[in-house]
């Protein structure tokens, strides 16, 4: 059973088949036809829609999400708002009145979505006034894709929305809308094994780490979920049957931030969006990747866990994560261990993780002062790409000497890896160009990458090599200031 | 007096009670009708004293419904509930012979209704739409992977996708031709090669000062419509099929659906409210899936809907034709073109498809806005085994322009001067106003304006010297600069494309409905289309509503193509509009103020709601509901068809010479990139763009239309980047992998202005200029732009050759090539690369 709030109405639905769609669910069992599908990819943004969660404070905070690759089942409990939902009558919300007086549809097949992406970041900014800046725009709108407008419409709508009279949707009349959503959200017995069965496979949503393990035992063969950003593909592109799925989403204990005097305990579960502010105060390189890292409707559902664990050689955090000596709590029937994640990824999306085993937490070490990361993600665009080189150079200063360089690359072989020889090159020494010359060369005989869609295997061996001379170039620049730096050597929107 | 989109509803009882008898009969009247004239008649809102609605920036016709959620598509249209999905099984080899199909556990796969190969067609098989050539289904030779082997029927989405997988497919795999230079070498074509000739092409290569040659590759483009092909066929109680598609040419499709059927063509209705967009793609590409489901709908006789997942859509269809060009010029000491040879090899994929006018229109715009003095061009159509190239917005023109806009830069480089010295050196021009193919430029000072005013609004040379001297200083980020212009050709080049139809309707409450023959894909046709009614008739665009295109109410109609849908449609309706107008005029010349004998006819006209007669004292004032009503009951017809051919054009093919185009549209463009030549990325960061719409008919929507046509431009020639393996699978399948521009791509400074002062040269609607695909071709500049940005690092004496599209790999191996090129150099002595 599915049980939820869809604009102002609750809904409840038996029988939903565990891999069913929120698209698939508004747009073929409740006719609401409004939410489109461009590609059932997460890539476009047609679908997007925005989902109330309970904020803990007696209200509820909305993200926007892709419908088309979100699960059903994970509405349990929310506040689902689509495009029909925003205005009063006749009364048009005022993202909507801004896109229609700046011209922002000529198709109007990509409009709901943007609508839907413009009404999220218009209550974040009814919560949280703040400048609209260029990157928080495109942090909004990168995930929507409009083959019509070429934008400029669009940006004036988010520039002018505050403009208009605040009409709220009639559902937020309702005083007892985020309670109503909130009991929903903690209903224990949504939890129990028996509300995840459907007659043609099974969804369940445990609330604590001994029913996930308890879980796993029985049914080792399940698949797990978070965010669904890169499983849901395998229903919607490969048309591969999802029956028997455990959600993690709601696992207490793999949705914890926990800071310890070395370091942080990241849940398995904790999203993206949530790791913003924590990145952006210590990993300055990491939250600079997050605007690189899809769009703000997967980041806003997908997890740091769900990127380890699907162990692909292009994904961006694994870098990143060796670089930074990251450590993975992992938990499972068999019960609890850790490991450096550099003993993650064995082969070709093959992880050292075993039968019913998953990842509980990821450990992100403090970075002390003399501590540097830089991450630079090489794509065809900028703005939700996935990398054709990924590169993660850490290292600390020691009297004018690098120590414990860390080079990470992802797209560069079966797995992310680091460059071992390379680093040899640079450790102990000055950053001369005589040995960053070695270690280019030493880069040359450590991988050997692929040609494939999105890039041949001589681009990504000059380019990752480049990516060193680009930091030798940074370190040696005369410039005081090190924004001035970075912008010698590298595009100010491409910048850390 | 209510207006069309709220209807009140009548009064309450009780008002009624203190009324007079005679007010009490009249509201009976009202509720319970009395006759077939209407109770209340529409009024007009705004009043706009010159009936000038029509020239005002008006939102879209559908926006209040596009933000709501309200506007449908096909996949939206409610289907009878015994509704089958249809998918596809797709051939999953570039070339071959099918040698076995076995189908039966797809037919026993849960939920499957019905499936269908190329036996099971009634009629024609082959669905070509000029030549022949497409196949519905394959029959055994196998030309592309994504080519349709059989077809699904099933109750559900996912059953019917789920059943495709149980085929069994054996075929005797061939190699396949995947290379469009090898196969123009094997004389490989889907149509005879053609040439356009000026002159003595070798004479004038033979006495130039310079000459130069090069080469370059213009990759292809995905349409990448948000919706994907769609539509929705119902069978209707005689033998024929509703047609519910999204389609830029429901005419073909009706034709094609009831050849396929083997039904009369008025047994076969097409209905097209709007696309999700279309750019080309729903021009001959949507027919293939109408015909499917038509079949399955007659077969089962329940209505069957087809639409394709994003990745078999981009697999199935065919895309903007890459090309290979070359050309060898010669120009004097200036850098003024005196002549030489271009020759442009469209890659059409296996079947004709309309490639034949594809490659001619490249070789139409081979010159884009320069003379090319004594020349020969030469089209070749590359027969290969992908999809069938098709059109996409500038159908050749944008892959034509790019050869000369190459060279301009490479002239330039060549005699040390800047670029934009060289292009606007070889503008046309008094003297030199003749094309290759014989038609003669009009307007011929209109592009020299928009360069030099547009070089003036953008500061072009002072910023070229800022440029030049952070580029100096700066060793790895390089800034490049360009401007380009645009001249291009509109008017269909298939002479008997160039007609169209409308059909006007005014019921007797004064609403106007309008249709005609032009689809809607958001390029705002039918809101400028409604304009036109409005402003004839005098009457606000509320009134005036269009209804989705229908091949039952406006027959035998042309593609939404060529940009032409406002210059062909507007004018058929402006041309009902105009017939109606004049009846209603004679009308009520006669019928008002018969005892003053009647209203003066001259001088008579509509506007602001009402119909205005005599001037001063005798100004005679009759609001258009009562206009209409009382032309109703004096039995005068209130609905009018209209018609438009456009005049003038002509071209014999066999002398390779005539004037295909009624008028050309211009614009220019200035874009200004950042280039790190380290990593090959870069960054659009300010555009400016003057462009030629003659008089506007709807500047917003003009804009608009600018706008998205130069980002997408700009799309084609840098990120999106079509790639297929070596098996000839295409693996940039899906937004994942090709990458249109997003909205962090839109320029911090994008300045975009309509040139003013310019009407139309020609009679088009209102003076006005087509719109749809001219400013694609201003994304040229951000090309141009990179270019210039890698030339610095030669410091401007060469210019890298760069293919396309100019992906941040392409740019960056550009420069290696550059920088290394340098360091060879340096040991040896200067060579010159002039062969003269
Ligand atoms: C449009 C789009 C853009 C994207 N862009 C990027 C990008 O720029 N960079 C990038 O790296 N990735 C990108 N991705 C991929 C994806 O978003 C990331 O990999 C994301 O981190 C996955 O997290 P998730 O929570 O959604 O994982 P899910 O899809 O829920 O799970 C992924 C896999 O991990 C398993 N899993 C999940 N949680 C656990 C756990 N706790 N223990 C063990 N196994 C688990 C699942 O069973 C599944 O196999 C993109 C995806 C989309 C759709
Ligand atoms: S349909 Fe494209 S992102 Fe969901
Ligand atoms: S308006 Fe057509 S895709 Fe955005």
């Amino acid at each position: 059973m599915i049980d939820f709030y869809l604009n102002g109405q609750r809904q409840q639905h038996a029988d939903v088949t565990p891999d069913t769609s929120v698209l698939e669910l508004l747009r073929t069992r409740l006719g609401q036809t409004g939410t489109k599908e461009g590609c059932a990819s997460g890539d476009c943004g047609a679908c997007t829609v925005s989902i109330g969660e309970p904020d803990g404070r007696g209200g509820l905070s909305y993200h926007s999400a892709n419908a088309c690759i979100t699960p059903a089942h994970q509405l349990n409990g929310c506040h689902l708002v689509t495009v029909e939902g925003l205005s009063r009558g006749d009364a048009l919300h005022p993202v909507q009145a801004a896109m229609v007086d700046c011209h922002g549809s000529q198709c109007g097949f990509c409009t709901p979505g943007i609508i839907m992406s413009l009404f999220t970041l218009h209550e974040q900014q009814r919560r949280r006034p703040a400048p609209l800046t260029q990157q928080r725009m495109e942090a909004a709108l990168g995930g929507n894709l409009c083959r019509c407008t070429g934008y400029r419409p669009i940006r004036d709508a988010a520039l002018r929305m505050n403009e208009y009279p605040d009409t709220h949707p009639l559902w937020a009349d309702d005083p007892d809308l985020a309670g109503n959503v909130a009991t929903l959200h903690t209903d224990a017995t949504k939890a129990k094994p028996s509300a995840g069965a459907t007659s043609q496979g099974r969804f369940d949503s445990p609330r604590d780490l001994a029913t996930l393990r308890e879980l796993r035992r029985e049914r080792p063969q399940s698949r797990l979920v978070a965010g669904a950003t890169d499983l849901w593909l395998e229903s919607t592109q490969q048309l591969k049957i999802l029956d028997d799925i455990i959600n993690v989403r709601q696992v207490a204990e793999l949705n914890t931030l926990e800071e310890t005097p070395e370091g942080w305990w990241v849940g398995a579960a904790v999203t993206y969006s949530r790791l913003e502010p924590l990145f952006a105060e210590h990993y300055p390189a990491f939250e600079h990747l997050m605007h690189r890292f899809a769009s703000s409707q997967v980041r806003n559902r997908a997890t740091l866990g769900g990127n380890v664990a699907n162990a692909s050689p292009i994904g961006d955090t694994p870098p990143v994560l060796l670089a930074l000596d990251a450590r993975l709590a992992l938990d499972g029937p068999e019960g609890a261990r850790e490991i450096p994640i550099a003993e993650f990824f064995l082969d070709y999306k093959k992880t050292a993780l075993r039968e019913g085993e998953f990842i509980r937490a990821i450990f992100l070490p403090r970075p002390n002062a003399d501590h540097n990361l830089k991450v630079w993600k090489l794509s065809k665009r900028r703005e939700d790409d996935i990398s054709a080189v990924l590169a993660a150079f850490a290292w600390r200063w020691d009297n004018g000497v690098m120590r414990d360089v860390h080079l990470a690359f992802g797209g560069m072989a079966g797995i992310p890896k680091r460059a071992p020889t390379a680093e040899a090159a640079l450790e102990g020494q000055a950053p001369s160009q005589a040995v960053f010359e070695a270690a280019k060369a030493a880069l040359r005989g450590e991988f050997q990458p692929m040609t494939d869609v999105r890039g041949t295997k001589e681009y990504r061996s000059i380019a990752a090599a480049n990516l060193l001379e680009r930091l030798r170039l940074m370190l040696a620049s005369t410039s005081k200031d090190s924004d001035k730096k970075d912008a010698e050597v590298c595009l100010d929107a491409y910048a850390h | 007096m209510r207006t069309l989109t709220n209807i009140k509803a009548p009064e309450a009882a009780p008002s009624v009670s203190h009324e007079s008898s005679e007010a009490r009969k009249e509201q009976t009247g009202r509720n319970k009708g009395d006759g077939p004239l209407a109770r209340d008649t529409t009024t007009v809102h705004r009043q706009s004293a010159t009936g000038g609605s029509s020239t005002h920036a008006r939102a879209h016709e559908s926006a209040i419904k596009h933000v709501t959620g309200r506007a449908a598509y096909i996949d939206d249209i409610p289907a009878p509930s015994d509704v089958l999905h249809i998918a596809l099984g797709l051939s999953p080899v570039a070339h071959g012979r099918l040698t076995r199909l076995d189908l039966e556990k797809v037919k026993r796969a849960p939920g499957v209704v019905d499936v269908i190969t190329i036996v099971d067609v009634p009629g024609h098989t082959d669905i070509g739409p000029v030549f022949p050539g497409d196949p519905i289904f394959v029959d055994d030779e196998i030309s592309y992977v994504g080519q349709t082997l059989f077809a699904v029927a099933a109750t559900s989405y996912k059953a019917a996708r789920l059943a495709v997988k149980e085929a069994v497919i054996e075929i005797d795999e061939r190699p396949a031709s995947l290379d469009p230079v090898t196969a123009t070498e094997r004389g490989e074509f889907v149509r005879p090669t053609h040439t356009h000739q000026s002159g003595d092409w070798q004479q004038a290569l033979e006495s130039s000062a310079h000459v130069l040659e090069g080469e370059q590759f213009v990759g292809g483009q995905e349409h990448f419509y948000l919706e994907g092909q769609a539509c929705l066929v119902l069978p209707t109680e005689d033998e024929g099929v509703m047609v519910y598609t999204s389609n830029q040419h429901p005419s073909e499709t009706q034709k094609l659906v009831a050849e396929v059927l083997d039904i009369p063509f008025h047994a076969v209705t097409m209905e097209m409210r709007r696309m999700g967009g279309g750019f080309g793609g729903k021009e001959t590409q949507a027919s293939p899936w109408a015909c499917i489901a038509a079949i399955i709908a007659r077969r089962t006789g329940r209505a069957a809907k087809l639409r394709l997942p994003r990745a078999e859509d981009t697999r199935a269809t065919g895309k903007r034709h890459p090309f290979n060009n070359r050309y060898r010029l010669g120009f004097d000491d200036q850098g003024v073109l005196t002549g030489g040879d271009i020759t442009v090899i469209g890659d059409c994929g296996y079947s004709p498809d309309l490639s034949d006018a594809v490659v001619d229109r490249a070789m139409f715009h081979a010159d884009n806005a320069y003379s090319l003095g004594q020349a020969r061009v030469t089209g070749h159509r590359a027969k290969t085994n992908t999809a069938s190239n098709t059109a996409f917005r500038g159908f050749g023109g944008p892959q034509g322009m790019m050869i000369i806009e190459a060279a301009m830069d490479d002239i330039a480089r060549h005699l040390g001067e800047d670029p934009l010295t060289v292009r606007k050196r070889n503008l046309y021009r008094l003297g030199r106003d003749v094309t290759h193919y014989g038609q003669r430029v009009e307007q011929i000072t209109l592009l020299h304006d928009i360069v030099e005013q547009l070089e003036a609004s953008s500061d072009y040379w002072s910023r070229r010297k800022a440029i030049a001297e952070f580029n100096a200083k700066s060793p790895i980020i390089k800034k490049g600069l360009a401007l380009t212009p645009v001249k291009f050709g509109i008017s269909f080049t298939v002479q008997h494309l160039n007609q169209a139809g409308a059909l006007l309707l005014v019921y007797t409450d004064g609403s106007v409905s309008i249709n005609h023959g032009g689809t809607e894909m958001g390029q705002g046709l039918h809101t400028k289309v409604c304009q036109v009614v409005a402003r004839e008739l005098g009457l606000d665009l509320e009134q005036v509503r269009i209804t989705a295109t229908r091949t039952d109410k406006v027959p035998n109609t042309s593609p939404t193509a060529a940009s032409s849908g406002a210059d062909l449609n507007g004018q058929a309706a402006r041309d009902a509009a105009s017939k109606l107008r004049e009846r209603l005029f004679d009308f009520a010349a006669q019928h008002f103020d018969q005892e003053l004998g009647g209203l003066d006819r001259e001088g008579m006209r509509l506007e602001g709601g009402e119909l205005i007669a005599g001037v001063g004292e005798s100004e005679r004032r009759i609001p258009w509901g009562e206009l209409i009503q009382k032309a109703y009951l004096a039995r005068v017809s209130l609905s009018e068809k209209g018609f438009y051919a456009t005049p003038l054009i002509h071209y014999d093919r066999d002398a390779a010479k005539g004037r295909p185009f009624y008028y050309y549209a211009h614009g220019a463009a200035v874009a200004e990139v950042e280039v790190d030549t380290l990593s090959g990325e870069y960054r659009l960061s300010r555009a400016d763009i003057l462009h030629d719409v003659g008089d506007s008919l709807n500047p917003a929507i003009d804009i608009g239309q600018i706008e998205g046509a130069f980002i997408q431009g700009m799309g084609w020639l840098t990120s999106e980047e079509l790639k297929w393996n070596e098996q000839g699978r295409l693996i940039s399948d899906g937004p994942a992998t090709y990458k249109i521009p997003a909205f962090g791509d839109l320029p911090p400074v994008f300045n975009v202005d309509l040139l003013q002062g310019h009407p139309n040269s020609q009679a088009s609607i209102y003076r006005s200029k087509a719109v749809g695909e001219p400013p694609f071709m201003l994304g040229i500049s951000v090309w141009s732009a990179l270019r210039d940005a890698l030339a610095s690092l030669v410091d401007y004496r060469h210019c890298p050759r760069l293919d396309t599209p100019a992906t941040p790999e392409r740019v960056l191996m550009a420069a290696e090539a550059l920088r290394n090129a340098t360091l060879v150099k340096a040991a040896q002595p200067e060579t010159s690369d002039d062969p003269a």
